[in-house]
């Protein structure tokens, strides 16, 4: 080993700042080659046995190195691979665990595993590491990639990301309490009505604090001295019995325009915020939706906004009710006696910590108790739709059993959790008597030395009673804020998500579409694993293309990204010419007909259906649609003939009527480009024969692009396109492809023979396997 | 496909590449062979099957027991460069009680940390045994929660 200085690599960039010392501490045991430099690093974290370990791979310009451990430098933790021209690196991945294989010719030389979250950096790494050995053996310089670098994790942005991918993915921070001042932005268009809102509580408070008030001369100037045989001041005790009365209607006015005003103000933040989010939602493209469970969905729009409301109107609106009454309540007691003010004021620290500390207990009982409600009524949510089974495997008796089960474990939790919560109250009111004894007890002192009298006490009493009660609800504060501004989280994950299908900045018009489609070098990554790769297609308008292939062979996601359902990772799709990124997105799927396998159906007449997609249709048009599609006299059999009612799936129709109508649906839009995705799936070959006429009608003259699992469906079609694990294996007519004895050839002799044969049993040893990773 | 497995007369190597190949009663050799366990959590070690590359069954092995000591080897080691799923078995800690939560935690394969999104992702297995899948979709087991110390239960419990 050369033992020459080598260049000096303090502080390189390239090294995870937790490596620095130890990579140095290694390199000082057996130094670097000359002229050798640090090209780039890789931290993995799993042992050869899968065990957590961390370790790091560096490449430099002529070695691969690999420390392994992080805590021993000594010579023999650094294994040192020498680049030579038959070093190959591959990347697999499997069931969330990721491997770097080294393999020099055959033999394999090493083998590195990490967990999926070093996936992006390994993707990354093993691509500088192909450029570095072929700049090794060429001598070449290593080609330098465009694109910008993040300020994290050094990794290289590609031109479309504007985010790091890689710092992305690293994990949002737990919904912190801040989080609910980011509602200003819905308060905001509200801001008087609140100041309104928060002016009436103040004078509201207020009010409720006059009556105990008054009763200090109605103890010291009419009771006491009537006690002591003065006679009562009738003028007197009317003026101040009126000005109870008076204080407490006053109270009751200002507080109901004061609930109702916050309660309106805060019902119409929560009406925007659930518009809002819920439009912000439409927008986002499919991947967000593939990737998110409708449920979770639907409770984060509906009940989650719906929480933040109470709280806004409710909870937070006692809250301040509270702080703003103790405030006054010790400014007035401070005003009357500043030393039986103290005593009084004393024990509230200590009751308020008090009562903390058994909320905090019966918040995570309560909480549990919310889980175990959920897990209640997923019994539920399991077996009603799934009721048809339970019935024909007379199974009844099992699943009422399994509900009685998650009961008893509810009965379980409530028992456990009422045990405290029986105590909470009793004792609240234990320490608010223990309070009022203080004050008793220092109140008769100083009375007997004469520093207050027996009217002020009373009016001590009569405060304090009410506020060691609210303590008992404003404890409660805690809890609520956190659950608001979990919701608040939960919306505002939703609406700071950006759309990955961005709509264009100037955007291009398109006069007239002919329909020409032209796909240049498309590729696209679903996650970490490449689905098509560098397709090239142009498409002449009016011609029809028969896309086939074995199922996750590409052609749904081909499909999706000529939707621009999704944006494509690299290359460009462009309708006439122009890029589909710079034509406004409802503009640009106005021209797309789209027929799926599954129809789908809106709750609504079946007109209404037929025009979804051009609400303002005349009758007409609808029923000239309806004819075309071959549905027209279905739709007459049916009782109320177009304004039958179909349900959310069609129930009461038949998967052939259903596709029928989603044609005609299709139909009526006049698009200048058709999507054909399974269109005749499922249904039987009868049904497809029907539904074909339809689509004959529908595919003529249109710039048509059609999925079929059933090759004979694409007898119309100019061109075949077979793909096959992401890329185009063949184009050309059926006849061609036939002669050619290739990849269609195999598919349509299977199915020569089978009808029912699936295209996915007819993988052929020569395939790779499916779970290698392109690297 | 059921065989004798205590005389099945097939043979198991590794090959320079690192991979299994399997010669089977037919002859017949196949490359880049790996063993998947049916029911890898309730019987781990009954019901082992060969697959092809393809993703094909090549051969089934009812029981691994009673297969010569050489090939249990082979299979073994195989099997655990493939399978991950640690078993915590204890809790550390956790950064907050609301999701998105980042743990600390010891499991059968060292320390590490797993990042809970929400807490549906605690799935209850049976009574006493939990599947938790974290940010990054690998699996940690628990197998007995009634085994775990008072300090780990106490946290758990905060998500059950």
């Amino acid at each position: 080993m050369n033992n020459q200085i080598s260049p000096p690599i303090s502080a390189s960039p390239l090294l995870p700042s937790t490596w620095q010392a130890i990579v140095h501490a290694q390199l000082a045991l057996s130094p670097l080659l000359a002229a050798e430099q640090i090209q780039a690093s890789l931290e993995i974290n799993l042992s050869q046995q899968l065990h957590f370990s961390k370790q790091l791979l560096v490449m430099t310009n002529q070695r691969l190195l690999c420390f392994a451990d992080m805590h021993n430098p000594v010579a023999e933790n650094l294994t040192a691979y020498h680049y030579h021209a038959d070093l190959t690196l591959q990347r697999h991945d499997h069931a969330g665990v990721g491997k770097i294989e080294l393999f020099n010719g055959e033999a394999r030389l090493a083998v590195w595993f990490y967990t999926l979250a070093h996936d992006i950096a390994a993707a990354r790494f093993s691509k500088q590491f192909k450029q570095q050995l072929i700049s090794f053996n060429t001598g070449l310089p290593v080609p330098i990639e465009a694109g910008e670098i993040c300020p994290n994790c050094q990794t290289r942005l590609s031109i479309e990301d504007d985010e790091c991918p890689q710092c992305n993915s690293t994990i949002d921070s737990p919904p912190s309490t801040w989080t609910l001042f980011r509602l200003w932005r819905f308060a905001k268009p509200y801001q008087w009505q609140l100041l309104a809102g928060f002016l009436l509580m103040l004078a509201s408070t207020a009010a409720t604090l006059v009556p105990p008030y008054l009763t200090i001369p109605l103890m010291d100037k009419v009771l006491i001295p009537y006690q002591n045989g003065a006679p009562i001041d009738i003028k007197m005790v009317a003026l101040l019995l009126t000005g109870l009365f008076g204080s407490a209607l006053l109270a009751w006015g200002l507080g109901w325009a004061k609930t109702y005003i916050l309660a309106l103000v805060s019902e119409r933040i929560g009406a925007d915020l659930r518009t809002i989010t819920y439009e912000h939602l439409l927008k986002l493209s499919l991947e967000y939706f593939g990737g998110k469970r409708t449920g979770d969905l639907m409770a984060r729009i509906g009940s989650e906004s719906d929480r933040i409301c109470v709280f806004l109107s409710l909870h937070l609106l006692d809250f301040a009710t509270d702080v703003l009454m103790i405030i006054m309540t010790a400014t007035i007691l401070i005003s009357i006696n500043a030393k039986l003010a103290l005593v009084t004021l004393l024990p509230l620290p200590f009751i308020a910590w008090m009562i903390h500390l058994v909320r905090d207990k019966l918040r995570t009982g309560f909480e549990k108790i919310d889980r175990v409600w959920s897990q209640v009524s997923n019994v539920l949510a399991d077996t009603i739709p799934g009721i048809r089974v339970v019935k024909a495997f007379a199974q009844e008796n099992r699943e009422s059993n399994r509900f009685r089960e998650a009961n008893q474990h509810n009965l379980a939790v409530n028992d456990r959790i009422n045990k405290i919560w029986s105590l909470f109250s009793p004792s609240v009111t234990l320490l608010t008597e223990v309070g009022l004894l203080m004050v008793w007890a220092f109140g008769i002192w100083q009375i007997s030395h004469n520093e207050i009298s027996v009217g002020v006490l009373t009016a001590f009493l009569a405060y304090i009673s009410r506020f060691y009660t609210r303590l008992d609800s404003m404890s409660r504060i805690v809890s609520v804020t956190q659950k608001a501004a979990s919701g608040a989280k939960r919306i505002f994950d939703i609406l700071d998500h950006v759309s990955s299908v961005p709509e264009p900045t100037n955007p291009v018009h398109l006069e007239a579409v002919r329909g020409q489609i032209e796909i240049r070098n498309a590729g696209f990554r679903y996650g970490n694993r490449a689905v098509i790769k560098d397709i090239n297609l142009t498409i002449a308008p009016g011609e029809m293309i028969g896309l086939v292939g074995h199922s996750g062979s590409g052609k749904s996601t081909l499909v999706n990204l000529m939707c621009r359902f999704y944006d494509v990772s690299t290359g460009a799709i462009s309708l006439d010419g122009v890029n589909i990124r710079a034509l406004p997105i409802s503009e640009y799927r106005r021209n797309i007909g789209l027929v799926l396998q599954e129809p789908f159906l809106f709750f609504g007449s079946i007109a209404e259906n037929i025009a979804y997609g051009k609400p303002d249709a005349s009758r007409a048009e609808i029923v000239a649609a309806a004819r075309a599609a071959h549905a027209h006299e279905f739709i007459l059999r049916l009782p109320h003939g177009y304004d039958s009612l179909v349900g959310e799936r069609g129930h009461g129709l038949s998967g052939g009527e259903r596709q029928r109508i989603s044609i005609a649906r299709a139909l009526l839009i006049d698009p200048r480009i058709l999507i054909l995705d399974e269109a005749t799936a499922s249904v039987d070959t009868e049904t497809e024969k029907e539904i074909q006429k339809a689509l004959d009608n529908l595919v003529h003259g249109r710039t048509t692009i059609a999925i079929a699992h059933r090759l004979s469906t694409l007898h119309k079609a100019n061109r075949l396109v077979v793909l096959d694990q992401g890329q185009i294996v063949e184009v050309g007519n059926h006849d061609d492809l036939m002669a050619r004895e290739g990849a269609y050839y195999r598919l349509y002799q299977a199915q020569a023979r089978n009808v029912d044969t699936d295209l996915d049993d007819l993988k052929h040893d020569d395939d790779t396997s499916h779970k290698e990773v392109d690297i | 496909m059921d065989q004798q497995t205590k005389h099945t007369p097939f043979t198991l190597s590794r090959n320079a590449a690192g991979q299994l190949a399997l010669v089977t009663e037919d002859g017949s050799t196949h490359l880049g062979v790996y063993p998947v366990r049916a029911f890898p959590i309730s019987a781990a070690d009954d019901g082992l099957s060969l697959v092809s590359a393809e993703g094909h069954e090549l051969l089934w092995i009812a029981c691994l027991a009673n297969l010569t000591d050489d090939k249990q080897q082979l299979l073994m080691a195989e099997l655990s460069q493939r399978e991950f799923m640690p078993e915590i078995l204890q809790i550390l800690s956790v950064s907050s009680f609301a999701t998105p939560s980042t743990w600390q935690i010891a499991t059968n394969r060292g320390h590490a940390e797993l990042v809970l999104k929400a807490e549906d992702h605690i799935r209850r297995l049976t009574h006493t045994s939990l599947l938790i899948t974290d940010s990054h979709g690998i699996n940690f087991l628990l197998r007995h929660i009634d085994q775990l110390d008072k300090h780990s239960r106490r946290l758990l419990d905060r998500f059950l």
